[in-house]
């Protein structure tokens, strides 16, 4: 096996690892720092398939961000630290049925369908920051610009829906 | 340069492919820091007397004792902070790829980009115009 | 290296990000499990861009219009989790049942689940965060 493959299961191991922590671990706070390694190592699976950019887009974004609105919202609402109970619902066991057989079936579709593919990784496929932006600005602009518009209907929601009494007090006069 | 210091001391890995071999040196500092902090704890922990004792164990706050709990509620507000972070973090992201071919495709392209800003460029306003971003 | 590594792990991913949104009860962790599913689907699509050697790279585009989709989506998940806190105090998943299709049996599992609950949860509320309180009554008058 080569040496690309070994550091893609490692990667994998990390990210499934860490995301079985992230549904299982009873501290709040561990849930998202766990979330960060997954993510992380979700971002060198990326950088293995030669998605470039993306794995920097993941950083920035999703660990960067993301999980700080995450750990924001932690902070809003009540989330002590330390071990808590109660943090999974009564129907757990149904959830982990459904989520066995939701995995069993992909896994199976995937490896019925696409047993012996390979994939190789070379300096054509890389997709670099010069090859996204060709390839965004070329020929995938009207989603990049539907984008914008979706991010200003929900911040403009976020907005409608965070703002406080204090303000809303204001407007009325 | 350093693709070339790291394929002396890893042939076996840039051996395969160049996009591979430029992303060892980044390969060798994860490495190498996650040995150093390991190192650092482990010889630590090896070295150090351990008798803990209640005073030891609380949260140190710069010399003053530790009041209530590690919890504190912050106010909504703020929530509306990190959003806009969010956004403009994504919309910072789509920067990056467009700074590296505007300078080939020409004025659409800066145009396309300027559509972009403008319109999240509106939430900021909205949010302004709301009364949301006075921080008092 | 083989197609399967990467699409093994997106459905085991995809499969804990289920459990992550049916299994848990507070809902910023519920959210948590909707971005595990999420990552899952832009593993997919990675991968299928490099398999495919799109010279489009839709593939890869896709992915960082996904990732720029899950901010929008938990920004605004996130504030109508806030929303329920500043209104109810909690954010149970399991005793949101203000939409729920009531019927005898959604009753007694309500009243079952007030019982139990109702004692910690009502002074956590009085002590600790006046707030509900006054917002309904800013909304009233």
């Amino acid at each position: 096996m080569s040496v690309v493959g070994l550091l893609f299961l490692l990667m994998g191991a990390m990210a499934v690892g860490s995301a079985l922590l992230v549904v299982t671990t009873a501290r709040l706070v561990h849930s998202a720092l766990w979330l960060v390694v997954t993510l992380g190592a979700l971002a060198g699976c990326y950088l293995l398939l030669g998605a470039e950019f993306v794995a920097w887009v993941q950083i920035l974004i999703y660990v960067g961000a993301v999980v700080v609105l995450l750990l924001f919202a932690l902070m809003l609402t009540r989330a002590p630290t330390g071990v808590q109970t109660g943090l999974t619902t009564g129907n757990r066991v149904v959830a982990a049925a459904t989520a066995g057989v939701v995995g069993l079936v992909l896994v199976t579709v995937v490896v019925a369908g696409f047993g012996g593919a390979r994939v190789s990784v070379d300096e054509e496929s890389v997709g670099s920051a010069t090859s996204m932006g060709d390839a965004i600005f070329r020929h995938w602009v009207l989603p990049f610009e539907v984008l914008s518009v979706l991010l200003l209907a929900a911040l403009v929601g976020a907005i409608v829906l965070s703002r406080g009494r204090a303000s809303s007090g204001e407007e009325t006069p | 340069m350093p693709t070339a210091a790291a394929a002396s001391i890893f042939p076996r890995l840039t051996r395969m492919d160049g996009y591979y071999g430029s992303y060892v040196p980044v390969l060798a500092i994860i490495v190498v820091g996650a040995v150093l902090v390991t190192a650092m704890f482990l010889g630590n922990r090896l070295l150090r007397p351990s008798r803990p004792s209640p005073e030891k164990q609380l949260t140190y706050e710069s010399g003053v004792d530790p009041v209530g709990t590690g919890w504190a509620q912050i106010h909504l507000r703020y929530y509306v902070f990190a959003y806009l972070y969010v956004v403009f973090a994504v919309d910072a992201v789509f920067l990056f790829p467009w700074a590296t071919v505007y300078a080939g495709l020409g004025w659409v392209t800066v145009g396309e980009m300027g559509v972009f800003i403008g319109i999240i460029a509106v939430g900021l306003v909205y949010a302004w115009r709301k009364g949301v971003l006075a921080w008092t | 290296m083989p197609l399967l590594f990467p699409l093994v792990v997106a459905a085991l991913l995809f499969a804990i990000g289920v459990y992550g949104v049916l299994g848990r009860r507070n809902a910023v962790l519920v959210l948590m499990g909707v971005e595990l599913m999420l990552n899952a689907v832009n593993l997919n699509l990675v991968a299928f861009d490099a398999y495919l050697r799109d010279v489009l790279h839709g593939g890869q585009v896709l992915t960082l219009y996904v990732i720029a989709v899950a901010a929008a989506e938990v920004g605004l998940g996130l504030a109508i989790v806030l929303v329920v806190f500043r209104g109810h105090g909690h954010i149970d998943a399991d005793r949101m049942r203000d939409l729920a299709d009531r019927d005898a049996v959604d009753d007694a599992i309500a009243a079952e689940s007030a019982g139990e609950s109702a004692a910690p949860s009502r002074s956590g509320v009085a002590g600790a965060d006046p707030e509900p309180v006054a917002v309904t009554a800013a909304v009233e008058s």
